[in-house]
Order: C-alpha cells, then structure tokens, then sequence
C-alpha cells in the first residue's frame, strides 16, 4: 500500500494522523481562492515527486495528479517486495481510477480573455487557435488525459497486462479496486497495481463544485468544515492526492512469501439510475451495491465489524448512506459502527475510496477504527454508530468500503483479515 | 471456471455517416465519407481544417419526452452517447424505460451500462462568456472570476463535463441499475468497456450489458490537442474526401470523428428465452500495455499482438478461424504499420490473407467510441454476408503487408476481430463469432 494525502505522505503517517483526528483542511494555497466560496480545501503540502522517485526522466510532464500516482505507487511496490522479484510483465496489470490532469490554466484563461471578439460576443476561433499555438504545450495538453495516470505506473513497473482507467467520478477508486480484483480471481493476471489518483483544486474545479453547492462554505473554520452525519455540516472538503494497492493473487503471493494485509472478499456495483443531480431518496443504488458486495463475498451481514462510509459530509449523501445502510442491514445497522474519514482528509474525489480502504486495512491490522472527526451535533436523520471524534479500539476482521459517484454510479468492496 | 456465453443483440451508432447501426452500415458500404470542412466553428487557424461531424442530429429525438429538458445541460460527448445507446437498445427489442415508460420489461437491476468517454472539452463559447465577466484592464483577473465570473455559468456546469455522465444519463433514461462504469482509456476505451462488461455477465453479475463507447474532440480545445501532437492530416483541407487513408501507401494522419458505438451484450439464456436476434457471439477479450513511451505504440506491434493472442485464446480459437479484421487504422503512418505487425505477429501466415476492413477514413477517429464502430460494422458485415471496400486504399503499403478489402467480398464471415490502441499505450482486441 501507498498512498499521498493531505494527512501525509506514506500509509503510517496518514494513518497516524487519522488516529490523533488531525485535519488536512487549511486555507487554499495551490491557487487564490480569496474571493471563491470556499476558500479552503485539503491539499498535499510539500510534495516533490524526486523525493519518492528519482529516476524521473520518462516522467518528467507528468501532471500533479499522475506524479501523486507515482509516489504512492513507489511505496506499494517496495511494500510488496516485487522490486526484488521480478514478476513476469504480461501477467501484471494496471487498473487505476484517476480523474484527469489540471488544465494549463493561466496560458488557457489568457488566450481566451484575448481571442473574445467583444464586437460580436463570441469566440474568435481563428486568433484562438494562433494564441494557443503559441502558448499552449502539447505535453502539458496530453498529460491531462485521464489514461496517463495508469500509463505512467505501468511504464515504470513494466506491466504488460490488461491496463484500465475508469473515472466514475467520487466512486472511481474503489471501482477500480473492485474490477481489479475480479480480474485476479478470473485468472488474467497475477498481480494487479490498483487504486487512484485526482486533484481538483484548481479555480475551474472549485467552481464546479461551487456552482452545485457541494463544497462547505465554512471558510472561517477549516478544520471543522468535513462534518459528515453532523446535523450542521454543509457540504464537502475538497481534498487532493493517491492511494494505491498491490493486489496479488493468494497462492502467487505466497509461493514468494509476500506478506499480506488483507483479503478482498467481495465487490459490488451498481447505478442509481434516478436524477444526474440527485441520491436516490432512499439510497437504493447504494444499498444494492453494499448487498451485492456482501453475496459475493458469501459472508453473513453479522459478519461485518465495520463500515468506511463515504460520508461526504453533503446532507444529502450522508442522510441517504445512513438510509441505504439501515435497508441492508437492518436491526443489525444499529451495532455496527460506521465512520468517514473524510471528516480528516478531506474529499479525495476519486482517490477517496482507496485511501479509505487502506484505512480499513490499518483498523483491521491495529484493531481500532478510524473517527468521525466534527461530529458534535446528532442528526436526527442520521442515527448510527459513527465513533464520534475518537478512535475506538475494536476487534476487527471484516470492513465495507462505499464510494458513491456524482451521477450515481455506486461502489462497495469488502476486505478480512487474512487467515 | 464454467462461464456463461454472452451474445450481440443490439447494435447501436452515431456517426458522421449514418445514426443507427444500419444507416451507418449502408452509408460504409455505399463508400460515403463524412469527412469535411469543419462547421461546428471556423477552423481557419489550425493546421487540420477537416472532421467527421455528426450533422443533423438532435438529442431530444433520442430522449423520452419527460427528459428532454435535461438536454439542455449536456455536453456533445454525452449526446452522441444517448443517441447510440437508443438505437442499439431498440435494436435489441428489449423494452426498458427509455423506450416506453409504460410497458418497461426489461430487468433493471440485471442491466450493466459501460460507456467509454474521452476527456470531455468545455464548450468554450458557454465558458468564454463567463470569462469576460472576470475581465480587469484587458486580463483575466481570479479574484473576480471568484466573485463574480462564476456565476455566470450554470449551476449544472460540472455536470456537463464529467466524463461519467454519459453512462450516467444512459442509466437514468433506460432506468439499467446494475454495474456501470465509465472507462477513460483514449481510443481503447470502447473496447475495455465491451470487456469488462462481457466480464460482469460472464460472472453472473449482470444478464444484459450496454458497451462500447462516445466522444468528440470537435471542438477548438480536442483538434488543438490532436494538431499538437501531429497525429491529423494537415495535406487535405481541400480534398477531405480522401483525407485519411488508412494502410495506403500515401497516409499522412488522422482526422478527428464525432460518434458513438454501443452493443447489447446478453447472457445466451436471457436472449433465446426471448427469441432475440443474435448477431454474433462476444467469444474474446484480451487487453494489454504498450511498454514504449507515451505518445507512440512499440514500433513492433508487440502488445497489440498480446491483445490479440489474448482475445483467441480467451475465444479458444485460432487464427484461422477469423475471416474478418477491423483494425483500429488510424491512417497515422508509423501507428497504421504497428497495428500490422502486431497482427503479423498474432496471426502469423494468416494475416496476410484475412479480409482487413479499416473504416476510419469514412467516419474519422471517433476515439472513445472508434472500437464500438468497429464492432458494429464488423457485427452487421457478419450477419449480412457482406464486406464492403475499404475507402481511400488504392495503394495498399506493401511495408504493411495486409490483405485489405479493396472490393467488397461476399461470403460467409465466421469470425471478426478488432484491434485498438490509446495514446498512452492501453490496447484491446476482441473477437465475436457467429452462433452455430
């Protein structure tokens, strides 16, 4: 496992971060976002991709996104030892969940503010195209695909096999992780370098988000803003930054003695299929992906000890989560507990759900699960067990990580403890 | 492991030839090209003035009329994709919300939904427009674009331009609540989705999927891209007709498309319990990673072979049982001969004699949505008996050493593949085959 967060730069130091409830929210550096609505979110500090990788030459135009992908992918293989054992390249894949690049934005804002025929109140497309010419770099341009992510990590590990990238908005890592499962369990492959990587904080970003209304506006408190299930929380923190994962094929893994963390059991997907803009009222896509998940897995709904929510900390997400968990569940919802450390790292878009499944990793390895950090102020509608500001020390061995997408596209992937 | 046989039973298109899988069909085999001057806006300043432009279309077409109003907030990428998802879902038969709300039969929850989408392109006019109200002394000032700027754009503005949204508004028109996923691998991307969802149904998670792929770069941001990087033709601005020339002696570049490919994959028991029309089998699946650099494949072919070899092998068939390949054929001159000897090399003897059908020189590289053209071009030459001629190839490179379809063959076509790769280096092959 490794991964670049806003709550540090390798998997113990977010963990740790995440135990002592730190937040990664602070004032907005990476651009001014003084006269935005939000003028905070949860960035990486302090990042150079030649601390992690040196070698750096082939990706030396890689966007911010595709270097955090780099950084932690460096971590996860050295953690599984493949750097020492060679595995064989066609039997490797890739499947990553990563949003696209950064636009190259002040040369991008400048030739459009000076193609704008003001006469005629549109877009001179023929000075457009002179000025971008001029200004804007091909390289810059193609390192905003979406495939370049999962292109970098797989020229750097030789990995021959099946490459994907899926972006399903905030559901995309754990998608990834899921299919990247399935795939070692049909036989394609052996290995599988899973997980995702996004940054959205840049002024057109934020104005996305701003302009539906998704992102807290609580620009006087920072590191209170991500509340989720608090009857005051208004809206999400965006954050930035990679998670990424070895999955490795049971017997494979252990012919080479590799040590491993956990087992992923079970995997669901499904669509909402109800409004672009809207939850489903009573969560029903993400409830069917949590039961699909749990069939595949073949376990019973007793068996599960934990929940990583997506807990965005929108109402609406968190109201129709608490709804979809208590329709799969049922009176068993009541006992099991339920957090979202998006309330300490912020909203990592389609990173999120990866990073949250290295934190269920880590309570299953520690025995303690990760807080909902500013929750103070039940929400009626939410009435759950969501191990309010502290850790909690729990005997672990079988944690549900949900990551529903804008649009609705819903994800779960279930992991145990080995053994 | 036992795994459940998946079947085409729809076929869907949106293209600059044809909208529907048959008018695109026919418009191939009459030899029309939709390459031409580019109308969308004025391409006088850019190097590459051509495209296939889908001309004539209207989403509200392609919508129930309960959701036409959402029209209004989508990106053109998301329309082609809505447009392709309604032909090849009333292709199929299947009655799902989408096609009448009051007699919906379809299965939801065992419907998969996996449409490939390039990076989506802000239309620049809407965003242009906000611009200017961030505007001090001639230059774009962020701190009024914070104030003020922003507002001038729609609150559902993000929403038009995440590339998740084509599948998104797909699931909600047809109302498909299983699996769905938005793969974002440049022009592989309509074949991995197509795998993945053979996959899903494969392993019981879903009995029907939607697959393939949507996108258009034509817009100035897309061909700025394409132009930068040296992939268009810049020799035909005044002759689009015969622009891009895939695998012919003379080929200098590609011209960007706009369109969409969908299929109905279905699991063999769902189909024959309802007596669909099967086109073909979806027999194999192989994917790989091109180990070179960025921009270009191995000059060998040497992962595009892997694809393939995986896609037999997954079908448990050999080379000489395909009488049929859509390449990728780009008309890109060092990415055309890779694609070659990534098929010498997978095929051996055989490569030299199938039947080799490339079609971008009609329609252009539609990128996302290229390998859904290409299955369903291949899918219907299938079922009609019939190849038609390749156009723009009269010189076929000997470097190449394919057997391209220079007349149209008739005959029977027991299996196709088809072939593609991304910038980026991501490739794919899938071969279907005709149900005996």
């Amino acid at each position: 496992m490794g991964c670049i967060t806003p709550l540090g730069h390798t998997v113990a130091e977010m963990w740790g971060n995440v135990l002592r409830g730190a937040s990664g929210a602070s004032a907005t550096e990476l651009f001014d976002a003084r006269t935005f609505p939000s003028t905070f979110s949860s960035q990486v500090k302090r990042f150079k991709l030649t601390d992690h990788v040196a070698d750096h030459g082939v990706h030396r135009h890689a966007g911010r996104n595709t270097q955090f992908a780099l950084a932690a992918a460096e971590q996860a293989w050295r953690q599984s030892g493949l750097d020492k054992h060679a595995p064989d390249p066609r039997r490797v894949g890739v499947y990553l969940g990563s949003g696209e690049g950064s636009l190259d934005f002040a040369n991008f804002v400048s030739v459009m503010v000076e193609s704008w025929s003001t006469t005629e109140d549109k877009l001179d497309t023929v000075r457009w195209a002179e000025l971008a010419f001029e200004r804007m770099d091909a390289m810059r341009e193609m390192e905003q695909e979406p495939n370049m992510p999962a292109s970098h990590v797989a020229l750097r590990y030789n990995a021959r096999g099946p490459n994907f990238n899926c972006l399903t908005a905030c559901a995309a890592s754990t998608q990834a992780n899921g299919e990247a499962a399935s795939a070692i369990r049909r036989g394609d492959v052996d290995l599988m370098i899973s997980g995702g990587c996004h940054s959205m904080i840049h002024p057109f970003g934020v104005t996305g988000f701003n302009r539906l209304t998704a992102l807290s506006q609580r620009n006087d408190s920072p590191a209170t803003a991500s509340r989720p299930f608090d009857q005051t929380r208004d809206g999400f923190v965006l954050g930035e930054g990679s998670s990424i994962l070895i999955l490795e094929e049971y017997e494979h893994a252990r012919a080479r003695g590799a040590s491993m963390f956990a087992e992923i059991i079970g995997y669901g997907s499904s669509a909402d299929a109800y409004r672009i803009t809207d939850i489903h009222p009573e969560g029903r896509g993400g409830a069917a992906a949590m039961q699909y998940a749990i069939d595949d897995a073949g376990i019973a709904k007793a068996d599960v000890d934990y929940i990583c929510a997506h807990g965005t900390s929108t109402k609406e997400n968190d109201r129709t989560e608490t709804q979809a968990v208590k329709t799969v569940f049922g009176e068993l919802a009541a006992k099991i507990p339920v957090s979202s450390p998006k309330s300490m790292l912020g909203h990592l878009i389609a990173a999120a759900g990866t990073t949250e499944l290295i934190c269920c990793v880590m309570a299953i390895r520690d025995g303690i699960l990760p807080p909902t950090l500013n929750l103070n102020t039940p929400d009626p509608e939410c009435d759950l067990d969501y191990v309010p500001n502290k850790p909690r020390k729990a005997n672990v061995r079988t944690c549900m990580n949900n990551s529903f997408g804008f649009g609705g596209q819903n994800d779960c992937v279930i992991v145990r403890k080995m053994g | 492991m036992d795994s459940r046989r998946v079947v085409i039973t729809g076929l869907g298109a949106v293209s600059s030839i044809g909208i529907g899988a048959p008018a695109f069909f026919d418009a191939l085999a009459a030899g029309t090209v939709g390459i031409r001057r580019i109308q969308a806006f004025d391409p006088s300043g850019f190097p590459c003035q051509i495209a296939g432009e889908v001309l004539n279309f209207a989403t509200r077409d392609y919508v129930p009329k309960s959701y036409r109003k959402q029209t209004k907030v989508m990106s053109r990428d998301i329309e082609l994709a809505i447009g392709a998802a309604d032909t090849a879902i009333r292709d199929s038969g299947l009655v799902t919300k989408g096609v009448d709300e009051t007699k919906e039969t379809a299965d939801s929850t065992r419907f998969a939904v996996h449409i490939g989408a390039g990076l989506i392109c802000a239309d620049l006019t809407e965003l242009g427009q906000a611009v200017q109200h961030a505007v001090e002394d001639g230059k774009f000032s962020l701190a009024r674009w914070g104030r003020e700027g922003m507002n001038y754009l729609t609150p559902l503005w993000l929403l038009k331009y995440l590339p998740n949204m084509l599948s998104a508004h797909v699931t909600i028109i047809h109302d498909t609540q299983g699996p769905s996923n938005t793969i974002t691998c440049a022009d592989a991307s309509s074949h991995l989705s197509i795998g993945e969802s053979l996959r899903i149904i494969q392993r019981g998670a879903a009995d029907i999927g939607l697959a393939g792929g949507a996108e258009s770069k034509l817009n100035p941001m897309g061909l700025l891209r394409q132009c930068m990087l040296k992939r268009m033709t810049f020799s035909h601005n005044d002759d689009p007709a015969s622009a891009v020339r895939p695998f012919d002696r003379a080929r200098d570049g590609t011209a960007i498309g706009e369109g969409g490919g969908l299929v109905v994959l279905e699991e063999l028991g769902h189909a024959t319990k309802r007596n669909a029309k099967i086109y073909a089998e979806a027999a194999g699946f192989g994917a790989s990673f091109s180990v070179s650099n960025l921009t270009d494949p191995e000059p060998d072919g040497r992962a595009l072979a892997e694809s393939i070899s995986a896609a037999l092998a997954d079908a448990k068939m050999t080379a000489d049982e395909i009488d049929l390949v859509v390449p990728h054929g780009t008309g890109i001159a060092s990415h055309d001969l890779a694609e070659a000897r990534g098929l010498h090399a997978a095929l051996g003897r055989r490569a030299g004699e199938v039947p080799v059908w490339p079609i971008l020189a009609q329609v252009g590289n539609t990128g996302a949505g290229s390998g859904g053209l290409a299955v369903v071009a291949a899918a219907t030459a299938m079922s009609r008996g019939v190849v038609p001629a390749a156009v723009n190839c009269p010189k076929p490179d000997p470097a190449c050493g394919l057997s391209i379809v220079t007349a149209p063959r008739t005959g029977n076509f027991r299996a196709a593949l088809m072939t593609s790769y991304a910038l980026g280096g991501q490739n794919a092959a899938v071969v279907i085959k005709k149900m005996v």
